[in-house]
């Protein structure tokens, strides 16, 4: 118990992917238009939605780990042998 | 193109927390047994207007980027192979072109409600026979008393370790054994041929990973992630080639999902293992049921059966897409409940560890 309350929480580094995170969701639902335009256009544009779920998922998955983190959920402190 | 364009939905409030909550509860199933959730996802999107494709689309669109998440997680933990995982996932995603090539065949030939009567058969008869071997195989383990103890590896994975094929044998540590690729390029392909035709490759992807080839379930559900990454990564590719992505609804679900698949891949670390086979066992059954309530509309609407009421079909419809929901929601429910009692164990551990340390 004492190990968890001495480990600093990531509170900092999820408050800025968080900020990030919604910046990016904002961007994209406030021009949803423009987006489906190009995202749409097949072709070389495919790699547009490949590129934004990349940059979703390492910002956002950076966000929701330390979240999880923060809020005290984390993995059994011993590790399960699955060899 | 234009049409394509003009399919694209308009995202209300309601909407958007629609999708943001099937994606949070896909992911915490997805993180937890490797897959998951497409099966409602796919239909629910469907249901708000999007047509069939760019659902798929979206769909794998949002499950390659949270499996990456998911994988990196678990691999944290220790439980993922990678080598097995990329491997498999390389030929499912041969299974995913030749499985959608298929679907198309069949769709021209038969028309929509052939190829929908297909994609039900399938799921009736791969989850009735799987998912029936997976939810016995748990039970069994839960009667025996053994749910502590490690995982024995089964007659059938005993033996295809045991075959030897020179200059095909690779070394995977999740079965700290040499097995012969050919015995895993098959196994991939299914799964990709399983994900083209009902959205969920896992299905047919961790039960063989853990009773042909032995790995433990954890390692299996684990690894099923990186299947997911490799194949998802190559199909949203392939869509987005034709324009199908919505990548809004693709970002709004995995917004959801990225909460969900850490939650799950935490749960692992804390929960017995043969817990994977009865969350994957249970979802496989409950909507195998949800399946065959539609092959009889399917059935009519090819005219093999009588004509059925435009009510009967609707009710049909309808039941069949609640108890989809159903066992997601189900798969969620046992997932949090024994996260949660793992955690209250895993306190009692340490608080009695504590407390014996300061008597010493």
């Amino acid at each position: 118990m004492a190990t968890s309350s001495t480990k600093k929480k990531p509170v900092a580094k999820m408050l800025v992917m968080g900020i990030i995170s919604i910046a990016l969701y904002a961007a994209l639902l406030t021009h949803q238009d423009e987006v489906n335009e190009m995202f749409g256009k097949g072709t070389w544009y495919a790699f547009l939605p490949i590129l934004a779920a990349f940059l979703f998922s390492f910002v956002h998955g950076s966000f929701t780990g330390d979240f999880w983190t923060v809020v005290g959920i984390e993995a059994a402190k011993k590790k399960k042998e699955v060899k | 193109m234009h049409d394509i364009v003009n399919s694209f939905i308009n995202l209300d409030t309601i909407t958007i927390l629609y999708l943001f909550g099937v994606g949070f509860v896909g992911g915490l199933v997805s993180g937890f047994i490797g897959s998951g959730g497409a099966f409602v996802l796919t239909p629910g999107m469907m249901s708000l207007g999007v047509p069939g494709l760019m659902a798929v689309a979206s769909n794998m669109c949002h499950k390659f980027p949270k499996a990456l998440v998911g994988a990196m997680k678990r691999f944290k933990y220790g439980q993922v192979d990678v080598k097995l995982g990329v491997i498999l996932g390389i030929s499912a995603e041969a299974g995913v072109l030749y499985g959608a090539q298929i679907q198309e065949n069949i769709k021209k030939s038969f028309g929509d409600a052939g190829s929908n009567l297909y994609v039900s058969a399938a799921f009736v008869v791969i989850l009735a026979v799987v998912g029936g071997f997976v939810l016995r195989d748990a039970w069994k383990t839960y009667k025996s008393g053994n749910a502590h103890e490690e995982e024995k590896t089964g007659k059938l994975a005993k033996w295809v370790q045991s075959i030897n094929i020179p200059g095909t044998m690779v070394y995977f540590k999740s079965l700290n054994a040499k097995v012969s690729i050919l015995f895993t390029i098959p196994l991939g392909f299914a799964t990709g041929m399983l994900a083209a035709t009902i959205a969920v490759g896992g299905f047919i992807g961790v039960p063989s990973m853990i009773y042909v080839l032995g790995a433990p379930s954890l390692m299996a559900s684990a690894t099923e992630l990186v299947i997911a990454f490799v194949m998802g990564l190559g199909g949203s590719f392939k869509y987005a080639l034709h324009g199908l992505v919505d990548i809004r609804l693709a970002m709004i679900i995995l917004a959801g999902s990225l909460f969900g698949i850490q939650l799950g891949a935490i749960g692992t670390t804390y929960v017995k293992p043969f817990m994977i086979k009865v969350v994957m066992g249970v979802i496989m059954v409950i909507v195998l049921f949800s399946r065959a309530l539609m092959v009889p509309v399917y059935l009519s609407q090819l005219g093999l059966i009588g004509k059925m009421s435009d009510m009967t079909v609707k009710v049909l419809k309808n039941t069949s897409f609640a108890i989809m929901i159903a066992a997601l929601l189900i798969g969620a429910f046992i997932v949090l409940k024994s996260f949660v009692e793992g955690r209250r164990e895993e306190k009692l551990r340490l608080a009695s560890e504590a407390l014996e340390h300061g008597k010493i």
